[in-house]
């Protein structure tokens, strides 16, 4: 039979690339754990969140002018006159907030099972640059529309760097390019925004997922897969990523634009966290806001420099809290990755680092009273704390006996009976008298469930730290 | 470095500023889908604010087609004389003579309603009182010390604050009408009501369209799950 002209064709390029090794190598012959649970969702929907970034952001850049005096107004042009202009700015903004939801979620699973560990600690780094790459692009992309957050914000954080002694003031001076936040600075902050920074990010993530699956991907368990082959020196609880993992990560993916809709249509500037109310009115170098706040993604960090007293100790401290970051894999002296086989002290140490992640984030949103300041220190030394003296106490605490296999956990699709139980436990049926005066029986909360629910979860909290 | 800790001291100044300034706001009632008091709203603004004021950011098109009124319509009883239906609702006031008259040029109004809120803004118009020590007569008890007199005194009548102490401070408890104007409270009320409104539309006309539109896209994806996830089970069945 003669070969169809499009296998003709097909062929003619597979015998000068390797389409199909490609394929093979990283998607259908990729084995990945068969015991992936809900904090595997992240790593897909951060690819998801950059390609939309990519996308509503280069449809941005037709109508966006970077010039001080058209920059706010192209913006609003883009909102109102541009055919659906107000959704892609929106999904451009929302996304900035979502990516950053994904990628601290995503770094999280790694706290939690120990993805940076031994063998995969370049993957860690390579994510911790990402991160980094990623910080400077949404600062330097909150600058564009020009708004009062935007300059007040840019020119606050520009002004850090005159903290450096010696050279400081040089150096702020160099990256804004102008004695304040001027069209120069926005200029550059441009052509990095939409050029350089995202080239860097598209290296880091290439980078990252080849070392990821040279070593091939951790899972909840915290134990090798590669260690248990079958004859064909496939995985015995490997699966390959291509068919399991893409149907799974296309629900993961379903879910995520539920939220992400839900945002974009009802409630795009969330409340002033995702677009901030000053950021509508146009940058005025002549007055300063009332209160200078970043943006939510960056308020732990922010808070971590507010709370050191000394400010060149400040920027270190902020600086430090990052740099700290990059560490981990060699500050973790457990013999086990996951938290399911680790000691007590590692997950109570966890709990207060995600307490004082989050208690410094909300803080970095609030003025700095001396109460609001002191408080702000103590999650500071916590932070610190976790890393710095994890050398310590993931050497002294004693792990728990490791399985040879991976394990069997109830998924979430399994729990959802006993969720829908929990509800029903937390309320109660009771009439409702409406507007038209008929009586209907509505769900309303029931204390008495509530508090017992919430016991019930606090027992269950305590005994899982231990 | 001097300007580092100027900054510095000022992002820890704020909130004792912010609580001590003004009266709680009231509630303005804001419903985009009443095209008649958003049409009431765009009139109050181009009588009362636009001489001052621009909304550069609308076109009166944008007006006519979203409120549902006729072009014609919208020239002849909305928009100014000479105002054509694609123009932006600018002000007619000069710059520089703004400057020489207030000391600055009174804001453009687009976004308002975006960065101060309705209720503020509708706490704010309703907010002016007679005060002597001020250059144009009267002050504000949500916007202290405003650059703006109070352009509804011919409806609203004058105002006088009543005060009470406040942790030995005296702070305006609430304003009494002194000097009725041509209007009742409640009237003037809804005209106030009737401007906010039109200025909660103005700053994201698109709103009521997204959210209309929002519902479907939503089905939609949650339909998009559902499928996708019977996919996934079917694929999931052989693996134990």
């Amino acid at each position: 039979m003669k070969p169809s002209r499009l296998t003709t064709y097909g062929n003619w390029v597979l015998d000068r690339f390797p389409l199909t090794k490609l394929w093979n190598d990283h998607m259908a012959q990729y084995y990945a754990p068969k015991n992936f649970n809900f904090w595997y969702f992240f790593g897909s929907l951060a690819l998801l969140v950059l390609v939309n970034q990519f996308v509503t952001g280069i449809l941005l850049t037709m109508n966006y002018k970077p010039d001080a005096q058209l920059a706010f107004d192209s913006v609003e042009y883009i909102m109102r006159d541009v055919n659906w202009g107000w959704l892609v700015r929106y999904m451009h903004s929302t996304g900035a907030s979502a990516f950053f939801i994904v990628v601290y979620l995503h770094m999280f699973r790694g706290l939690l099972y120990g993805s940076f560990k031994q063998p995969r600690e370049l993957i860690w780094i390579f994510g911790m640059l990402i991160f980094v790459a990623l910080m400077a692009e949404a600062f330097m992309g909150y600058l564009l529309p020009w708004g009062q957050m935007s300059y007040w914000g840019a020119q606050v954080i520009i002004s850090l760097f005159s903290a450096i002694p010696v050279v400081g003031d040089e150096l702020s001076l160099w990256v804004r390019g102008d004695y304040v936040v001027s069209d120069a600075t926005l200029n550059r902050f441009f052509a990095f925004h939409v050029i350089s920074v995202p080239l860097v990010l598209v290296l880091l993530v290439f980078l990252h997922i080849v070392a990821l699956h040279e070593v091939g991907s951790n899972n909840p368990d915290g134990i090798e897969i590669k260690k248990n082959k079958n004859a064909n020196g496939i995985p015995l609880d490997g699966i390959p990523f291509h068919p399991y993992y893409t149907v799974k990560d296309i629900v993961g993916v379903g879910v995520f634009l539920v939220f992400f809709a839900t945002v974009i249509f009802y409630m795009p500037e969330m409340g002033g966290y995702f677009l901030e109310h000053a950021n509508f009115i146009p940058a005025d170098p002549m007055k300063t806001p009332e209160h200078i706040a970043p943006v939510w993604y960056f308020t732990p960090f922010y808070a971590i420099l507010r709370a050191i007293p000394d400010k060149f100790a400040g920027v270190i401290g902020m600086g430090g809290a990052i740099v700290v970051l990059f560490l981990l894999p060699w500050l973790d002296r457990s013999e086990v990755k996951s938290i399911r086989y680790r000691g007590g002290t590692y997950k109570k140490a966890l709990l207060l680092f995600v307490i004082s992640f989050l208690g410094l984030g909300y803080l970095g949103t609030q003025p700095a009273t001396p109460a609001a300041t002191t408080v702000a220190r103590i999650f500071t030394a916590i932070y610190f704390g976790f890393f710095l003296l994890m050398p310590l106490y993931t050497r002294w605490e004693k792990a728990k006996p490791l399985p040879s296999r991976v394990t069997d956990q109830p998924s979430l699709e399994d729990r959802i009976p006993a969720l829908i139980e929990t509800y029903h436990e937390m309320t109660v049926q009771k009439p409702v008298t409406q507007e038209d005066g008929t009586t209907v029986m509505k769900r309303r909360p029931h204390p008495a469930g509530i508090l017992n629910v919430i016991t019930r979860l606090a027992i269950k909290l305590k005994k899982s730290l231990d | 470095m001097k300007k580092f800790i100027t900054l510095f001291l000022l992002l820890i100044l704020p909130l004792g500023v912010y609580a001590s300034e003004g009266m709680p706001l009231q509630e303005a009632d804001i419903d985009l889908s009443d095209s008649a008091s958003l049409q009431r709203g765009a009139k109050h603004f181009v009588t009362y604010c636009l001489g001052c004021h621009s909304i550069k950011h609308i076109r009166y098109l944008r007006i006519a087609l979203d409120l549902g009124v006729d072009e014609k319509k919208v020239l002849k009883d909305i928009a100014p004389e000479g105002a054509g239906i694609y123009d932006q609702m600018h002000t007619a006031m000069n710059a520089h003579d703004a400057e020489k008259w207030f000391g600055i040029q009174p804001p453009d109004l687009s976004l308002v309603a975006r960065s101060r809120g309705a209720d503020w803004l509708y706490s704010y118009l309703k907010g002016f009182y007679t005060d002597k020590t001020k250059v144009l007569g009267t002050n504000n008890a949500v916007f202290p010390d405003v650059g703006m007199p109070n352009v509804f005194w011919q409806l609203q009548g004058e105002q006088t604050p009543l005060y009470k102490k406040v942790d030995g401070k005296q702070v305006i408890d609430k304003l009494v009408i002194e000097e009725p104007g041509t209007l009742t409270e409640a009237e003037f009320d809804r005209v106030v009501n009737d401007l906010v409104n039109f200025l909660v539309y103005v700053g994201e006309p698109v709103q009521l369209e997204r959210q209309r539109m929002g519902k479907y896209v939503i089905f939609f994806i949650l339909m998009f799950v559902g499928i996708a996830y019977l996919l996934k089970r079917e694929y999931w069945r052989d693996i134990h």
